[in-house]
C-alpha cells in the first residue's frame, strides 16, 4: 500500500538527499537516517520500527537510540508521527484501537513488544507527561501518590509522605503547594498542573520519561520552570520531548531527531542539527521553510 | 484586513443585520419561555386536580359506640368465634331504640362499617380481660355515611336514587349534634391493605409490595447494568458481535413493557416456578424492563469521562482494571446514578407488566416479604379507578398522591447523590 508519504516526496529519497555547501559526508546507514542515531550505552534502542494506524503507515523505518541522562528532543512538522513515535516507547498505543507496531524497542536490553512483557510494570519504568495538562480530579496528594501505591514502592505511610515530598521537590513544586496537599490537583495553575503531572511520573521512579509537547498549553514563565526542570532531571532520568519550539528544543536538549512525513529522516547532536544539519529537508525546517 | 463597505461595523447594513440577530434571539428566548410555562400550567392542574380531589381521603368519618362485651356473645372458647357484630348491632339498638323491623334495622345497621366488629376481635383478641366490661369506641363510619359527610351526596335527589334514605339522614344528624359523629385523619389508609369496603381500604400493602419489588429491582438491575456497561464500555473487543449487542439493548430500551410482561409470566412463573403474584417475580420483571435504561445511562455517562484521565492513569502504569476503578468510575458514578434512579421511577410507575405476573390480584394482606403476594402502587391505583363505590375515587387520588410522594422521594434521592459523589473539577 503506497502511503502519503512515498506519494508526495517520491524524489527525495534519504540516501540521495542533497550536499550542503558544508563539507560534511551524508550518512546513509541502513536505517535510511541521516546522521547518529545510535550511541553506545543506550537506554532503549529502537531498530527498523514501523507503526501502522490500520492500513496507514504512519512511522517508516525508524532506528535511533536513546542514551542514559540526555534529552532527546523530537521534532517536525505537524502530523509526522513525533507522538506516534512517542507512544510507541512505553505501549501506550496498545489502547489505540488497530495500531499496529513492527520492529525492535528495547529498554534496558529487553524486547517491550515480546509477548511476555507486561505493560504494566513497563509504564512504571518508561513515564508519561502529556500535552495538556491532566491531574487526576483528587487531591495533589493523591495524584502523586497514586503510581507509588499501585506498585506497592513504599511500605508505610511515612514512606509515601517521603516520596511525594521528594517528587514535589524535584519537580519545583514543593514550595507553592506543600501547605495545600489536601486540595484538589485540578485546582492549580496551568503550568502548576504541568508540573504536578511531572511530579507524578518521577514518583514512581521511571527511568525514561516521555514528554509530549508538556509546554505547548502553558506561558513563557511556566515554560521556562519546566525547561529548568527538565535539565535537572537530566541527571538522573532519560528524557524523550516532543516539541514545535525550535528554541526549546536547543535549549533543552543534547541530541535531536527531525521526523517528516513518517520518516525518521536527521538524528545528531543538537548544536550540529541546529547549525549544521545534513539533510535538506532537517535544514528547510529549522529556517522555516516549512510548518 | 480591510472591511469592506458594506460589512462596516457602524454601517447601516451592519445595523439592520444586528438588529434582526437580536430579534432572532428575543422571540426564541420567547418561545422557551412560552414552552416551559405550557409545561408548568399543566402540570400545576394535573396536581392541584389530584390534590383536591384526594386530599380528603385523608380524613374520614368516625362514629362513637358505647359497647357492652356480654360474655353471652362469647358461647365459644375461641374468643374470635364471638358475636362481634352482635355486639355493635345491640349498640347501636341501645342508642335508636324506636327503630323497630328487619329494613329499619338493616338500615341502621348500615350507618356502621364491617370494620367496627373486626376491630373490637383485634381488641379482645389483645386483651381477654375486656369480656364483661362497657366502655365507649370509636369506629369507622360506613362510606356511604363519609360520602354524605364530605358533600359528596346530594340529598336533594328522589330517595329511591340515593345511597343515603331519608331515616338514615335523620340518624346521622342525630348523632352528629349528640358528638357521636366526628372526621379524624384516616389512620387505616396507611395501615391496612385492600379491602372491598372503602372504608376499609388502605394503601400499605400496595406501597409495601412496590416497595419491595423495588428492592428486588434496583438489586438485580443496579449491579448488572453497571457491570455490563463497563465491560461493553472499557473491556469489549470492537467487532460486529459487541455491534450487535448494543443494537439489541438499544432495541430492548424500546420493547413496550407489557411484552416482558408476558415473557416473565412464560419464562419466571411457567417454567420457573416461581409464585405469581409475588414481589420477586414483580422485580424480575422490573429488571429486565430496566437493564436496558441503566445501561445505556451507564455507558453515555463512563463515555463522557474524558480520555485524558484513562491516560494519565495508565500512562503511570495502572492496570486497565484500576483505571476502570479508580478514576473513570469514580467520575462516572453520579451519571450511573442518575440513570438507575430515572429507570427505577419508571418501574415504580409501571402497570402493564405486572397485570400479566398476576399482581393485580385482589391482595388484603400485607406482604411480609419477597414471596408473599402482593399488588403495586399503580396496579392499586388502577383496580380503585376501575371500582363503581364513589368512596374510591378519592381513594385513586390519594394513591395517586402517594406514588408522586413515593416518585419525589426517589428524585430527591438522586439529587443528593449525585451531589455526594459529583467530584469536582
Ligand atoms: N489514532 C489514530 N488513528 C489513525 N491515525 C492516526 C491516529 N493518531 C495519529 N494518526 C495519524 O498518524 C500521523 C501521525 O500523527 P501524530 O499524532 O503522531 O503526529 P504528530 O507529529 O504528533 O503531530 P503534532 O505535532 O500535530 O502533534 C498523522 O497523519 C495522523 O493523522
Ligand atoms: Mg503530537
Amino acid at each position: 500500500m503506497e502511503t502519503v508519504a512515498d506519494t508526495i516526496h517520491p524524489a527525495i529519497p534519504i540516501a540521495e538527499a542533497r550536499e550542503t555547501e558544508h563539507d560534511n559526508v551524508i550518512q546513509t546507514d541502513v536505517t535510511g537516517t541521516v546522521g547518529n542515531p545510535f550511541v553506545d550505552t543506550p537506554r532503549m534502542t529502537c531498530r527498523d520500527v514501523y507503526v501502522y494506524y490500520g492500513d496507514t503507515c504512519a512511522i517508516k523505518n525508524a532506528s535511533i537510540d536513546v542514551a542514559c541522562n540526555e534529552v532527546l528532543a523530537m521534532i517536525g512538522p505537524s502530523g509526522c508521527g513525533k507522538s506516534t513515535f512517542l507512544r510507541c516507547l512505553n505501549r501506550m498505543n496498545d489502547t489505540v484501537p488497530g495500531c499496529r507496531v513492527e520492529g525492535q524497542i528495547t529498554l534496558d536490553t529487553t524486547d517491550i513488544y515480546h509477548p511476555s512483557v507486561d505493560v504494566v510494570p513497563l509504564r512504571a519504568r518508561v513515564g508519561m507527561v502529556f500535552q495538556k495538562p491532566n491531574p487526576f480530579p483528587k487531591s495533589i496528594y493523591d495524584n502523586i501518590a497514586y503510581g507509588p501505591k499501585i506498585h506497592g514502592l513504599t511500605a508505610s505511610k511515612g514512606e509515601l509522605d517521603e516520596v511525594v515530598e521528594t517528587s514535589l521537590i524535584k519537580a519545583g513544586l514543593w514550595d507553592e503547594v506543600k501547605d495545600r496537599l489536601a486540595e484538589p490537583g485540578t485546582g492549580l495553575s496551568g503550568g502548576q498542573q504541568q508540573r504536578l503531572c511531572i511530579a507524578r511520573a518521577i514518583a514512581v521512579s521511571p527511568e525514561v520519561i516521555l514528554m509530549d509537547e508538556p509546554c505547548s498549553a502553558l506561558d513563557p514563565i511556566a515554560t521556562a520552570k519546566i525547561e529548568e526542570l527538565i535539565a535537572e532531571l537530566r541527571t538522573q532520568f532519560s528524557i524523550v520531548i516532543v516539541t514545535h519550539a525550535m528554541q526549546q528544543a536547543a535549549r533543552v536538549s543534547q541530541r535531536t531527531a527531525y521526523f517528516h512525513l513518517g520518516n525518521l529522516v536527521e538524528v545528531g547532536d543538537t548544536d550540529q542539527i541546529f547549525t549544521n544539519p545534513r539533510h535538506r529537508l532537517t535544514e528547510d525546517y529549522i529556517t522555516g521553510r516549512f510548518g | 484586513m480591510q472591511p469592506t463597505e458594506s460589512t462596516n461595523a457602524f454601517s447601516p447594513e451592519f445595523n439592520q443585520r444586528l438588529k434582526r440577530r437580536y430579534r432572532a434571539e428575543q422571540s426564541f428566548k420567547l418561545m422557551g419561555i412560552g414552552a416551559i410555562f405550557i409545561a408548568l400550567a399543566f402540570l400545576v392542574f394535573l396536581l392541584s386536580t389530584i390534590l383536591m380531589s384526594g386530599y380528603s381521603a385523608f380524613k374520614q368519618t368516625y362514629i362513637k359506640l358505647d359497647v357492652t362485651l356480654d360474655k353471652e356473645y362469647f358461647p365459644d372458647e375461641d374468643l374470635a368465634k364471638g358475636d362481634f357484630q352482635g355486639i355493635v348491632k345491640a349498640s347501636l339498638y341501645s342508642m335508636f331504640p324506636e327503630v323497630s323491623g328487619r329494613r329499619d334495622k338493616r338500615m341502621l345497621n348500615n350507618l356502621v362499617s364491617k370494620g367496627a366488629a373486626f376491630k373490637l376481635m383485634d381488641m379482645v383478641e389483645a386483651d381477654p380481660k375486656l369480656i364483661g366490661t362497657s366502655f365507649s369506641i370509636w369506629v369507622p363510619a360506613k362510606d356511604d355515611v363519609d360520602m354524605l359527610m364530605k358533600g359528596n351526596i346530594d340529598m336533594d335527589q328522589p330517595e329511591a336514587n340515593r345511597r343515603i334514605k331519608d331515616k338514615q339522614y335523620e340518624r346521622i344528624r342525630t348523632l352528629e349534634y349528640g358528638g357521636r359523629l366526628q372526621m379524624r385523619f384516616n389512620k387505616t389508609f396507611f395501615t391496612s391493605g385492600d379491602s372491598r369496603e372503602p372504608e376499609l381500604a388502605g394503601i400499605l400493602s400496595a406501597a409495601k409490595g412496590s416497595f419491595y419489588t423495588l428492592v428486588i429491582t434496583l438489586l438485580l438491575s443496579f449491579p448488572m447494568g453497571v457491570a455490563a456497561a463497563i465491560y461493553l464500555e472499557e473491556f469489549a473487543p470492537d467487532n460486529t458481535f459487541t455491534d450487535l449487542i448494543e443494537i439489541n439493548i438499544n432495541n430492548l430500551a424500546a420493547v413496550p413493557s407489557i411484552i416482558f410482561g408476558l415473557l416473565g409470566l412464560a419464562i419466571f412463573i411457567n417454567f420457573w416456578g416461581i409464585p405469581r403474584s409475588t414481589p420477586l417475580v414483580g422485580g424480575l420483571v422490573l429488571t429486565l424492563m430496566t437493564l436496558p435504561t441503566i445501561i445505556i445511562a451507564a455507558r453515555a455517562s463512563l463515555k463522557s469521562v474524558p480520555p485524558s484521565i484513562r491516560e494519565a492513569a495508565l500512562g503511570v502504569g495502572a492496570s486497565k482494571i484500576q483505571t476502570v476503578f479508580h478514576h473513570v468510575l469514580p467520575l462516572a458514578l453520579p451519571g450511573m446514578l442518575t440513570g438507575t434512579i430515572i429507570g427505577m421511577a419508571q418501574a415504580l410507575g409501571e402497570t402493564a407488566p405486572l397485570l400479566m405476573i398476576g399482581m393485580v390480584a385482589f391482595i388484603v394482606d400485607i406482604p411480609g416479604g419477597f414471596t408473599d403476594p402482593a399488588a403495586a402502587l399503580p396496579v392499586q391505583i388502577y383496580l380503585w379507578a376501575d371500582s363503581p363505590e364513589r368512596a374510591f375515587t378519592e381513594k385513586t387520588s390519594a394513591a395517586i398522591i402517594i406514588l408522586l410522594g413515593f416518585l419525589i422521594l426517589m428524585n430527591a434521592v438522586a439529587v443528593y447523590m449525585r451531589k455526594k459523589f459529583e467530584i469536582k473539577w
